[in-house]
């Protein structure tokens, strides 16, 4: 098997091939399985995310190595990006089965096709020509719409799958017309072609266009101002654990493709993005802080959250330094391991079987359940900023990056937008701990609370534990160049 | 010491907070096991914490038990120490938390989650005192928000939900431009080590020292408070529970101050002597126009509340004096208000718990019915007035005595303060304790019980031995403020080398 995948020099790509194997493998499984194969093919996929994973991180050499003429690259920084979109994935998984049982959703499809998203992420991550980003991008995109829509029979999920699909469509057209654009000028699709036309030439207005366009569209896959609106709409609508699926992986993917993009063939033009970086940045922040205030629903309420969340990530793209790759990827692990937390704690809230999805909900829940009340405070305090927790330190890191480059305007607006957010979180924590019990939740379903449970203990230990996670995300950030 | 003294001495608390994590969940059982642990954590603690001035050299400037160990990747170190400015504020800590749960020893709501709270918070200003790194120094400055906030939210009164977001995002928002400031000396001076930044003179070009001064100070400012963001101070002091008020007063309020000594004037001496006037003016202000408020007070909370930061109005003033006395005088203010404020909110908690209200008007002749409260409670009346004798006097006569070199107008108005101060303070007691016992609510008032009586008795102690006897406090911190004044002389003679260079 080895053999043949270095013959058709693919062996870097070997995890993705694999996932894409096992996925078909269990779609056949699902439908010519006789009985209800929801729990089967669930299983079978979380083990297919954890062979993978396997795959990637002893299966895939070491330093960089690329496949398919240079089409695709696999470095550290794909690496430890590719592990933790498989692990969201896994964990959004894990966190749905009993979830979409309940509400007689678990139809066996759904794992399939986040499998079939995590391809197109691994994809997206490995990009190294304008080609495999789309298709990468595509394969995510076309899979994250039916996820979206996945209950179909309620109004609310069937419109937010399908304002999702129609602004994603619009977005992925732009990103197209954007690369035809950038390769009509420069002449190539592959990204280390493209960075030495430009090095060579400088920008262009053509290029110019491409890049702003490019941009968009990434923009609308990070779920970044003014490419936001999908979000609310699609975290509300969606069932719970889907939710937690969009709020997790596909944007450890978006952003790392990101990265990859801007660092990578329009490195030579730092100077041309930057500022679009630093205005997308700002007013995600801003509107992240500002919007999140007003909202009852807390699927809402963390659609803005995530949407500020990803204002900071891009503050250490903005940078446009090492130190900035750095920051944005040890941001993203933080949210990353912060939001299934936030969202095992949100799926814990169920009344008589039901859940419920209101602020007002959590009333008083210190005093009905102690443990779910700590740890949803704590993961609130991290979301907020407030050290020793977890995202205080993947703040530190990007506003660091930003300092360094002398972006005092995006830094001091920054810090003061994360402020106003402060509100929003305590806002959760008041409900949580001063306000009169309402009545008690369910009892919370093992694997939820275990979840919970661990990212709760992530953010309270990062102080202590961060020196091997700083190392990797420097090793990544490094292995860009 | 061959074991790190300041670890144990920061982190007892937490394992007393963590062992109450995983007591059993029966509530008057584990209420009663709450306070006995927290009471004994922190008296072993006050105990462990007593061999730190006993390994201390007095006469020796620098830093001393320091500890080192890598941390956050490089970023920074986890680096503690102590000099003699951190000493004191250290003891006082340690002084004070068996204190703060004897005096919450009646709390009966959620009385776990309680001590926890409290446990974790001595933990956090403590290690703010003894951090020798800038980052570490942050994370433990802004983490005692969530403790303190929740104290104040969960077992406050009234208005507590609007006290406890003022205070959190108020305090919030003056660190967060800190941070930015913190992130920009790393740039520039390539370490987060505080020992090394102070012993490089001239770390920062003097425009960078304006800038980052002022981040340092509207955090520090809040922190204090200063006028005119001392808005939340009286919300927060009033809403809180007796043992946060005292908390709040006689610790929180002291990480300005410890600020100002350990960042502003060492790191940033150019910035420190420009800015001198600017912040004479906020502390004459905040001393005369606070204290006016506070005479108009109906609140007993309140009415003190507005007194400290009166009194903190004369710790800014000292500081920035720069002078050995003002700096001397506002450490000595600092302990000394840490007492008698911290006693003051326990005497007003030792009525409100039999009264349950805090307005001056539902009181009067108190002392005859309880003539042990009224000579406490006077005594720490006279200490807050700052009458010769108490440690109030010290203080406040040394910040004087240093701001009158330089500035005699700063003095002079600063001085009416103190007649103002004991227009609040003897009114305040006039009108809860003497008078004839005329409300028939308060006929059936007991006097302190054993309990109270030893919550305050050992500040009583204190106050007077300070009060005639300053020089323990004195000699700790003069070695350290030597080496302070020396860089800020410094700094002085090379701004003057440059005003003669442009001429």
């Amino acid at each position: 098997m080895m053999t043949f995948l270095q013959q058709a020099d693919a062996a870097a790509a070997a995890p993705e091939i694999l996932l894409a194997v096992l996925a078909m493998v269990l779609l056949m499984l699902g439908v010519f399985s006789r009985r209800e194969a929801y729990t089967t093919v669930a299983s079978g996929a979380v083990i297919a995310l954890v062979v993978a994973i396997a795959t990637v991180i002893w299966g895939t050499g070491s330093g960089k190595v690329t496949a398919f003429g240079g089409s695709f690259i696999v470095d550290d920084f794909a690496r430890l990006m590719k592990v933790l979109a498989m692990g969201g994935s896994a964990i959004a998984i894990i966190l749905s089965g009993r979830f979409l049982g309940r509400v007689g959703m678990a139809k066996f499809e759904y794992p399939v096709i986040i499998l079939l998203a995590t391809t197109g992420m691994m994809m997206m991550i490995s990009a190294g020509d304008l080609i495999s980003l789309y298709m990468g991008l595509e394969l995510q995109s076309l899979a994250l719409y039916v996820v979206a829509a996945i209950n179909r029979d309620d109004a609310k999920s069937s419109e937010a799958g399908l304002k999702y699909f129609v602004l994603g469509a619009l977005s992925s057209g732009m990103l197209l017309y954007g690369a035809s654009l950038v390769y009509g000028f420069t002449g190539s699709t592959q990204f280390t072609a493209i960075a030495a036309t430009l090095g060579a030439t400088g920008s262009n207005l053509g290029v110019l266009f491409g890049l702003v366009f490019i941009i968009s569209g990434l923009a609308f896959k990070v779920s970044a101002v003014p490419f936001h609106m999908w979000t609310p709409d699609v975290y509300e609508g969606a069932p719970t654990p889907v939710t937690a699926f969009f709020a997790a992986a596909p944007k450890i993917a978006a952003m790392a493709l990101f990265i990859r993009v801007l660092t990578g063939p329009f490195a030579p033009v730092v100077k041309d993005w930057q500022q679009i970086v630093v205005f997308v940045s700002l007013a995600s922040m801003v509107l992240g802080a500002f919007a999140a205030i007003g909202q009852t629903n807390i699927k809402r309420l963390l659609a803005y959250s995530s949407i500020g969340h990803m204002g900071y990530a891009l503050v250490g793209l903005a940078a446009g330094s090492d130190e900035g790759v750095q920051g944005v990827v040890i941001y993203m692990l933080i949210y990353l391991l912060t939001t299934v937390g936030v969202f095992a704690c949100v799926l814990a809230m169920r009344r008589q079987g039901r859940a419920v999805e209101s602020i007002s909900d959590l009333a008083g829940l210190a005093r009905t359940n102690k443990g779910l009340a700590f740890v949803f405070s704590m993961l609130m305090f991290s979301l907020a900023g407030i050290p020793p927790l977890a995202g205080f330190f993947g703040k530190l890191f990007v506003f660091m990056a930003a300092v360094k480059a002398g972006l005092w305007a995006l830094a001091i607006i920054g810090v003061i937008a994360s402020v106003v957010g402060a509100y929003y979180y305590l806002r959760i924590v008041k409900t949580i701990y001063f306000d009169e019990p309402a009545a008690a939740f369910d009892d919370m379903d093992g694997e939820v609370k275990t979840i919970a449970y661990a990212s709760g203990i992530f953010s309270l230990a990062f102080v202590v534990i961060a020196q091997p996670l700083l190392s990797l995300a420097t090793a990544a950030a490094m292995s860009l160049h | 010491m061959n074991w790190p003294l300041l670890s144990v001495v920061t982190f007892l608390p937490l394992v007393g907070a963590l062992t109450l994590l995983f007591t059993g969940s029966d509530e008057a059982a584990s209420s009663r096991r709450a306070r006995y642990t927290a009471l004994w954590t922190t008296l072993v603690t006050f105990a462990v914490s007593i061999l730190i001035p006993m390994n201390f050299t007095m006469a020796e400037p620098g830093f001393q038990l320091v500890e080192s160990h890598a941390w956050m990747g490089g970023l920074a170190t986890y680096k503690l120490g102590v000099d003699g400015i951190s000493m004191p504020l250290v003891m006082l800590t340690t002084f004070l938390m068996p204190i703060c749960i004897l005096a919450s020893w009646h709390v009966d709501k959620r009385v776990r989650e309680y001590m926890i709270a409290f446990l974790v918070l001595e933990t956090l200003m403590i290690g703010v005192f003894v951090a020798l790194d800038l980052v570490l120094f942050y994370v433990l400055f802004e983490a005692g928000l969530i403790p303190m906030f929740l104290i104040i939210g969960i077992w406050g009164g009234p208005r507590r939900v609007y006290a406890s977001f003022k205070f959190f995002l108020y305090t919030l928002l003056g660190s967060v431009l800190m941070l930015l400031a913190i992130i920009a000396m790393y740039w520039h001076a390539g370490t987060t080590d505080i020992a090394t930044l102070l012993s490089t003179p001239n770390a920062f070009p003097a425009d960078m020292q304006k800038w980052l001064w002022l981040a340092f100070f509207a955090s520090f400012a809040v922190k204090m408070p200063m006028w005119p963001v001392h808005t939340w101070l009286p919300d927060a002091h009033v809403e809180a529970p007796t043992a946060g008020s005292v908390i709040l007063a006689a610790i929180l309020l002291k990480m300005g101050g410890y600020g100002f000594l350990r960042f502003s004037l060492p790191m940033f001496p150019d910035a420190s002597l420009y800015f001198q006037n600017f912040v004479y003016v906020l502390s004459v202000v905040a001393i005369v126009y606070t204290s006016l408020v506070a005479l108009m007070q109906e609140d007993m909370k309140k009415l003190i509340a507005y007194s400290s930061v009166a009194h903190m109005g004369f710790v800014t003033m000292g500081i920035f004096s720069l002078t050995r006395q003002g700096i001397d005088g506002a450490m000595f203010q600092m302990i000394s208000h840490g007492l008698v404020s911290g006693a003051l909110f326990l005497c007003v908690g030792v009525v409100y718990d039999r009264m349950h209200t805090r307005e001056i008007a539902a009181y009067g002749g108190l002392v005859n019915r309880m003539p042990l409260y009224a000579a406490v409670f006077m005594l720490f009346t006279m200490a807050n007035v700052g009458l010769p004798g108490s440690s109030g006097f010290v203080g406040e006569f040394l910040t004087l005595l240093g701001t009158f070199q330089n500035n005699t107008w700063v003095a002079f108005i600063a001085s009416t303060g103190v007649i103002l101060s004991a227009g609040y303070a003897l009114w305040l007691y006039r009108r809860v304790v003497f008078g004839k016992l005329e409300k028939s609510t308060l006929t059936w008032m007991p006097d302190m019980t054993p309990r109270e009586l030893a919550t305050l008795a050992p500040l009583v102690v204190l106050t007077l031995f300070f009060g005639v006897y300053p020089a323990p406090i004195l000699d700790t911190v003069a070695a350290s403020v030597e080496g302070l004044l020396k860089s800020v002389q410094v700094a002085a003679a090379h701004l003057d080398t440059i005003t003669l260079t442009m001429k």
